[in-house]
Formats: structure tokens, C-alpha cells, sequence
């Protein structure tokens, strides 16, 4: 049944104008950045740092909002003949695929073009592709829980920008004043530990661990690539956000079975 | 088939909505459930269908408990009080989704030509009136064979001749054996269709049984001036 749910939403989704804004963005950084610098390296590398930051506030705001606007759809679903888990998780998919689609069509498309498989990049850029994805279903997954959580619309958008203003921007800011209030001890374990609770920053570590680039690591890049090592390192950033998509999907399922309608 | 409900309690933050509910629907026909706005009607239907989850008790269709799964909804039409759709479908998208859904043999077309919904299929949702809106909400309702009907004020914004129309299908069905629940205001379609009235009156049932017996137990004329006597 998931799969019905799925191929509804999702087919709403496509026809939303949204999805294409979003498609000829990524076609136009693509394309824009390759233009600039035929470097496909460094055009990845200043991709990531779009990336990282712009998926996630995307598949927050599409998350929030799919949810609020498809309630109609969601009641008729409801009254049918379909586990409650299936309707949630299908129109989570739904979101999920079509915002990745999007970002991986929207970037494939001019890094082809420009001869990807002739590089030797393709790698890296399968690893950015791979980091976008995991952070759109990780936020959309956030951010379907704090819709579920709040029956107001406006809270509810409210608490999900602020969730994603938090761990793009204030977390980093709140770890950066302990680094200098804490100067005196040894914190590189608390680095680790604070590093695997972000998932952007995970995903960026992720990438820059696959790109091999030591000087832009940074503390806490360089911290995990000397702790395990490049392969360790990778696998433990991996994991830790499957754990960061698989969590808030089960706590999805929960609060949907718990919830009024 | 039977619905027994036993002891239903549903609070909404520190509202009480219902107070132990305890009914059995022990055989086919319609059962009109009445009593004023707000007093829970819409309420323990949802909890029937499993859209609302109660703080106790338990709904059991044939011996089964059903509260918290989803399976029985294959064997209940339900039609919502407020008809919300996805604007952006057609009248027949939203037909053939439904149908795609339930995987059930359904028969719509009597439907569309008896509520004189052919003009009206290949518009979206977003552009009918209220009243043609409520009879994509009965074709919806209908169109499967379920032993169970939950109608929420079903006949919402309806002009005569579709009301007339209603009453004719709902009357077929109940001659089919289903249970029947039947939310309204309009007292009129209570005394010509309702088995039984159950009455919900600050969380409890304040009457279960017969028009006849509700007009005896009040000592007045009529069902209007009953519950006009009970509400006062
Ligand atoms: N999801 C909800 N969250 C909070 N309160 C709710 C919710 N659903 C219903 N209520 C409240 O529960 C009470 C009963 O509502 P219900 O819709 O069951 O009444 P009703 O008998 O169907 O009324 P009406 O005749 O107006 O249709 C109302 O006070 C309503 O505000
Ligand atoms: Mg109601």
C-alpha cells in the first residue's frame, strides 16, 4: 500500500511547480559553476558547500509544507483501507525522492555535459549527490515530525526553519564559543562526539573525507580522518546518518499512530 | 454483523468528549446519532473508523477489536461531515484513485446518473459548489458494496431533489442488511428513515430506542419538540 500513497504523492509533487524551480536552480548552478571554472574538483567542492546547506532548508520547507497542504489528501486516505504507517511513510517517500530527483538531475545533467566520466571526479561527485540525498530525507523527515507535532501552521513552519537555522548555523556557532571557553581541556573526543549530532556537518565531513583534501578538513575533519582513519571514518559518518534518516522516520510512524484527525 | 462499542472515553487536551460510551448495533439498519454541536458525534464515528484514538475502550466489529487497526475500513463507506478533497483532481482522478485504492469492484456510474454528475466529472475539485462537492462525497460513499455505512451529515447543502435521491439510496441499502450510522440536524430524514436514535448528551448516551419511544418518554408530539425538551 505504501506504494500507492508513494506513486500518488509523488505524481502530485511532479506536477507541482516547486519541483521544477528547484530542478533548473541545481541546472543553472551546474551549469553556472562549470562555466566558471572548468576545474570540476574545485566546482565540486564549491557545490558542497551549497549543497550542504541549501538541501537541507529545501527539504525542510517542502517537508513542512507538503504536509500542511495534503491534508485533504491525507483524510481521504485515512478513511480508506490503509495502515496509518503506509500513509505517512508513502507521502514521506513522495517528498524524499521527488526533491532528490530534482538535486541529482539538476546537477548530473551539466556535470555530463562537461564530461564527468572522463574525469576522474566522478567518485567525489557521486559522494556529494549521495550526501544531498541523505540530507533531504533527514530533514524531511524533521521537519514532517514537527508538522505532526504542531496542528498550527505557522508554529509549525516557524519551529521547523528554526530547526534547520540550528543545526546549519547556531550549532556551529554554540561548538566553536565551547572550543574557546573549554581551551584548556582536551576536547577532542567532545569534537567527535558533538560532530556525529549534526548531520550537515557529518555530511561534510563525509565528502571532504572522500575528496582527500587535508587542508580543508578542518578541526573537526582532520580530528576524524586521524582518529579512524579514511575508511573508518567514512563508514562511521555513513552510519551515523542512516541512523540520522532511520530515527526520525520510526518517530514519524509513532506520532502519526498516536495522532487526532 | 455486529458493532459493539464498550466504554469509550475520548478526551481532546482537558476537553471530555466522551465519558464511557457502551452501544451495540446488533443487526442491519440505520441508526441515527443525534445531539447537539459539539456533543461528540462526529467524534465516536471517527473512533469507529479508527481516525480518532481514544483514551479507553475498545470497538469490536464481529468479536474483533478494530480500534488501532485498519483492515474493517474495507468494509465501511464512510462520508465525511466536511468534504475536504485534493483540489487540484478531477471529479473521475479522484474516482478512479478511491477505486485504485480499495481494489473492489465499484459501481459509480448508477451513482453519476442519479445525482446528474456527468456534467461535472472532467472539472477539478477546486471548482464545485459546495452541494455538487457533497455528491462527489456520496458517489465516494457509495459506489462500494460495504456492510457498514458511517454517513456524517450526509445530506449537507443538498438541493430537494438530491436530498429525495439520498434518502432513496440510503433506503436501498438498509433493505441490503448493512448498518447504517446516520449523523444529522434535519429531523425530518430521522423520522422517516431511523431504526433507532441514539441520543449523545454531555458525553454519555442520554437515550437509545425508537422515535415512538423517545416522543412516549418525553410525553411530547413529536421529535422536534422532544429534543427541544431534552436540550432546554
Ligand atoms: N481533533 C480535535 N482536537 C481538539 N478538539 C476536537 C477535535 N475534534 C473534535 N474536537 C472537539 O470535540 C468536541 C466534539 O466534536 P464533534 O465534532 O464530535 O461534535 P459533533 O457532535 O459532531 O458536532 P456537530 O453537530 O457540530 O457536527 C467539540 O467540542 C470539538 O471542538
Ligand atoms: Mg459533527
Amino acid at each position: 500500500m505504501i506504494s500507492k500513497v508513494l506513486k500518488y504523492s509523488f505524481s502530485d509533487l511532479i506536477r507541482s511547480r516547486w519541483s521544477y524551480v528547484y530542478l533548473v536552480f541545481y541546472l543553472v548552478l551546474g551549469f553556472t559553476l562549470l562555466f566558471l571554472n572548468t576545474n570540476l574538483s574545485k566546482a565540486i567542492i564549491t557545490l558542497m558547500n551549497i549543497v550542504v546547506i541549501l538541501t537541507p532548508l529545501i527539504g525542510t520547507i517542502f517537508g513542512v509544507m507538503y504536509y500542511y497542504n495534503s491534508r485533504e489528501f491525507t483524510e481521504l486516505l485515512l478513511a480508506q483501507p490503509i495502515k496509518r504507517s503506509s500513509i505517512f511513510l508513502g507521502q514521506y517517500l513522495g517528498i524524499s525522492l521527488s526533491l532528490t530527483i530534482s538535486l541529482v538531475a539538476g546537477l548530473g545533467i551539466p556535470f555530463l555535459i562537461y564530461g564527468l566520466f572522463q574525469s576522474s571526479v566522478i567518485l567525489d561527485f557521486i559522494m556529494l549527490l549521495l550526501s544531498g540525498a541523505f540530507l533531504t530525507f533527514i530533514f524531511v523527515a524533521l521537519s514532517v515530525n514537527i508538522a505532526l507535532l504542531n496542528t498550527n501552521k505557522i508554529k509549525g513552519f516557524g519551529y521547523a526553519i528554526l530547526m534547520w537555522l540550528f543545526f546549519a548555523v547556531i550549532y556551529d556557532g554554540i561548538f566553536l564559543i565551547s572550543l574557546v571557553l573549554f581551551d584548556d581541556y582536551p576536547l577532542d573526543q567532545f569534537t567527535l562526539v558533538a560532530s556525529l549530532f549534526n548531520p550537515i556537518d557529518l555530511s561534510r565531513i563525509m565528502i571532504l573525507l572522500k575528496l582527500d583534501i587535508s587542508a580543508l578538513l578542518g578541526y573537526t575533519g582532520a580530528l576524524f580522518q586521524k582518529f579512524f582513519g579514511t575508511y573508518l571514518g567514512s563508514f562511521i559518518s555513513f552510519g551515523t546518518l542512516l541512523l540520522w534518516v532511520i530515527i526520525p522516520v520510526s518517530l514519524m510512524t509513532r506520532f502519526s499512530n498516536k495522532k487526532d484527525f | 454483523m455486529v458493532i459493539s462499542i464498550s466504554n469509550i472515553t475520548k478526551k481532546f487536551g482537558n476537553l471530555t468528549v466522551l465519558k464511557g460510551i457502551n452501544f451495540d448495533l446488533d443487526r442491519g439498519g440505520i441508526f441515527a446519532v443525534l445531539g447537539p454541536n459539539g456533543s461528540g458525534k462526529t467524534t465516536i464515528l471517527k473512533i469507529i473508523l479508527g481516525m480518532v484514538i481514544p483514551q479507553s475502550g475498545e470497538v469490536m466489529i464481529d468479536g474483533k477489536v478494530v480500534n488501532k487497526s485498519w483492515g474493517h475500513r474495507k468494509g465501511i463507506g464512510y462520508l465525511p461531515q466536511i468534504a475536504r478533497f485534493p483540489d487540484n483532481l478531477t471529479v473521475n482522478e479522484l474516482i478512479s484513485m478511491i477505486k485504485d485504492i480499495r481494489q473492489m469492484p465499484a459501481e459509480e456510474k448508477v451513482l453519476i446518473e442519479k445525482f446528474g454528475m456527468e456534467p461535472f466529472l472532467n472539472q477539478k475539485l477546486s471548482n464545485l459548489s459546495g452541494g455538487t462537492r457533497q455528491k462527489v462525497n456520496i458517489i465516494l460513499t457509495f459506489m462500494f458494496d460495504s456492510p457498514i455505512l458511517i454517513l456524517d451529515e450526509p445530506t449537507a447543502g443538498l438541493d430537494p431533489l438530491s436530498l429525495v435521491r439520498l434518502k432513496e439510496l440510503i433506503q436501498q441499502e438498509k433493505e441490503k442488511g448493512k448498518i447504517i450510522l446516520i449523523t444529522t440536524h434535519i429531523l425530518n430524514l430521522v423520522e422517516s428513515l431511523a431504526d433507532e436514535i441514539i441520543f449523545l448528551l454531555e458525553g454519555d448516551i442520554y437515550f437509545k430506542g425508537s422515535v415512538q419511544e423517545l416522543t412516549k418518554k418525553t410525553g411530547m408530539n413529536d421529535l422536534e419538540h422532544s429534543i427541544a425538551r431534552i436540550l432546554e
